[in-house]
């Protein structure tokens, strides 16, 4: 769009430079960049300043700063229990996923086998269907064999997305590897499990790490699949925030808001670990190697 | 299947080690102990996935109320408050994902390239996913509210005279699901186009095509399929809005989407045979859209985006 407005102006320009398209198609897309990133910072402020105000009627600002809500918060909506669950939830779903992904991903990796189109797409299917699709029934389900509102419930709700997710990542990684690898490990006499754990497991040590690390991402800020299974006992901390923010006037805005704040820095600490491992690309395209054949 | 293969085969009419023989033919089709490999985690797909699916799908055929097996269909689409969800649904997540992908382009256009700060713009353009619809819905209630800072820049401008109403209708869900879709889609667009060999539009160049030209005859010839699959996913994302509809929009109204319709009856009607109907339902729509979408992109152009040297 930009850069039809901006080609009879600019094209002699672009031209003798080697820019790509004309100056102004550039500054109209930086200018749109500018204003989404300064609506996001103004919005991620909003909440930062609110959280730490006293009260706020009218005027720029607050009429004065404490970090009583904070306290509020934290005995209010029992914030420790809330974080040990969202923690164990998280720990458990990455080790489990994991530990189950991996080999799945190796076997789909390395053998062409009657069928793997079908269990490529049942792999696929968590992965692309709203998690309310399949929530719900997983929900009447669980409901069933009483295991909703349990640990168990939440962590096996989650492991639906993010088991087919570490298969999908980690396909390609094993691809990667050569089999003269293992081949050669077998000559010299490792047995299969000495081959996965000596050989396999360190050379898949990054994508692993970056499988975990999704996972770990994914997992905190998965809201609709806790929300179905979870009770008041076993839910995490985006479906604690959820249900303050959803019965407004009960608590106070500001504890509320200071609960928005402490689940933006837990997401913060997670983004800025993923990305001292993981390139930013691989957040997103989970699934494209997948859909891309 | 696996005696099929031993009596379809032909030319082994007697194999003197019949299992060892039979072995070493499945094997060489690709089956063989490694495949033991894929089976717990496909039990667990299969037990917490496909068969929660199956008893969703005949929970959706044995209504509470009786009157047959396609009785809530048949309520679902004649009562239009619930008929009307499917609409609504598809009138949030189409603007909101095409608009995503279509702003994606131009902006990954300029970034495809290396330049200093770009990995830490790319990081930047990445934090609304982590921050998820919760956390944006709350922000959008502050920042975009009658007293938020949105509404007193425009005030103090002098560009209105009276707060926008901007949240609880339709525009701030929309608004949500750009912020948390824009990213997403972003990343991926940016993944496909750092994919096209930049010596094909210099090569374009080269033969006299000017700018406008090589976008719209090279670039896009080969960003399409990517497009449709970026398309798709945001699709995806846009589809199953629920925490924000709920938050910002107008849940009993103007955004009441196929996702709240479903909640409501399993979590305030306990009528989980009419919850399954309407999740069994949002599925086959955003199917629908998919498929379409992927037909689409089947007539596109594919093959190799990169250089002529086959690299």
């Amino acid at each position: 769009m930009s850069i039809a407005r901006s080609h009879p102006a600019s094209r002699a320009a672009s031209h003798r430079r080697g820019l790509p398209a004309g100056r102004l198609g550039s500054w109209i897309t930086w200018g749109c960049v500018a204003f989404f990133l300064f609506n996001l910072a103004a919005l991620i402020l909003s909440v930062v300043v609110n959280s730490f105000g006293t009260s706020w009627f009218a005027g720029w600002l607050p009429q004065g700063f404490t970090t009583a809500w904070y306290s509020d918060a934290w005995s209010e909506f029992a914030l420790g229990e809330v974080l040990q669950t969202t923690l164990a939830v998280t720990l458990a779903v990455v080790a489990l996923s994991l530990l189950l992904g991996v080999p799945a991903a190796y076997a789909l990796a390395r053998r062409d086998f009657p069928g793997k189109r079908v269990v490529l797409l049942l792999l696929l299917l968590p992965v692309l269907l709203p998690p309310i699709t399949y929530g719900i029934p997983l929900a009447t389900v669980l409901y069933k064999f009483h295991l909703a509102g349990t640990m168990t419930g939440v962590v096996a709700a989650n492991l639906v997305p993010a088991l087919p997710f570490v298969v999908l990542v980690m396909t390609p990684f094993v691809e990667q590897i050569d089999t003269n690898v293992e081949s050669a490990a077998r000559m010299c006499g490792a047995r299969t499990r000495q081959v996965f754990t000596r050989v396999l497991v360190p050379l898949l040590l990054p994508g692993i790490l970056a499988a975990g690390i999704l996972v770990l991402v994914r997992t905190v800020a998965m809201f609709e699949l806790t929300f179905l299974v979870a009770d008041a006992d076993s839910q995490t901390l985006i479906v604690a925030l959820y249900s303050a923010a959803f019965t407004p006037g009960i608590r106070a805005a500001q504890a509320i808001d200071a609960m928005a704040v402490i689940y933006m820095a837990l997401s913060a600490v997670l983004l800025i670990i993923a990305l001292v491992f993981v390139n930013p690309t691989q957040i997103v395209t989970q699934v494209r190697e997948a859909t891309a054949e | 299947m696996a005696v099929d293969t031993e009596r379809t085969t032909p030319g082994t009419p007697r194999a003197p080690r019949r299992t060892g023989g039979l072995r070493h033919r499945l094997a060489e089709r690709g089956v063989d102990r490694v495949l033991l490999l894929l089976v717990p985690a496909l039990l667990v797909v299969i037990l917490l996935f496909l068969y929660p699916m199956m008893y969703g799908v005949g929970l959706s055929l044995q209504p509470q109320k009786g009157g047959g097996m396609l009785a809530n269909y048949r309520a679902f689409f004649d009562d239009p408050y619930q008929r009307d969800t499917i609409w609504k649904t598809l009138r949030l997540a189409l603007p909101a994902a095409l608009i995503n992908v279509g702003v994606s382009v131009p902006i990954a256009y300029r970034l495809r390239g290396r330049f200093r700060g770009r990995r830490a713009l790319t990081a930047i353009l990445v934090l609304p996913v982590t921050l998820g619809t919760v956390l944006v819905a709350d922000g959008l209630l502050r920042y975009l509210g009658p007293k938020g800072w949105f509404n007193r820049i425009l005030l103090d401008l002098g560009l209105v005279d009276q707060p926008v109403r901007l949240i609880y209708n339709y525009w701030g869900v929309l608004f949500s699901l750009i912020i948390t879709g824009f990213p997403f889609a972003f990343l991926l667009v940016l993944a496909y186009m750092s994919g096209i060999d930049p010596t094909l539009e210099r090569a374009a160049a080269t033969l006299g095509a000017g700018p406008w030209q090589r976008m719209r005859r090279i670039l896009l010839p080969l960003l399409a399929p990517g497009l449709a699959t970026t398309f798709v996913l945001a699709f995806v994302l846009a589809f199953s809005v629920f925490p924000s509809a709920n938050l910002v929009g107008e849940p009993a109204d103007e955004t009441r989407v196929m996702a709240i319709a479903a909640y409501q009856s399993a979590f305030e009607k306990y009528d989980y045979s009419m919850a399954s109907t309407i999740a069994v339902l949002m599925g086959a729509f955003e199917l629908l859209v998919i498929s379409v979408t992927l037909l689409v992109r089947g007539r596109l152009y594919t093959g190799p985006s990169a250089g002529g040297k086959g690299a």
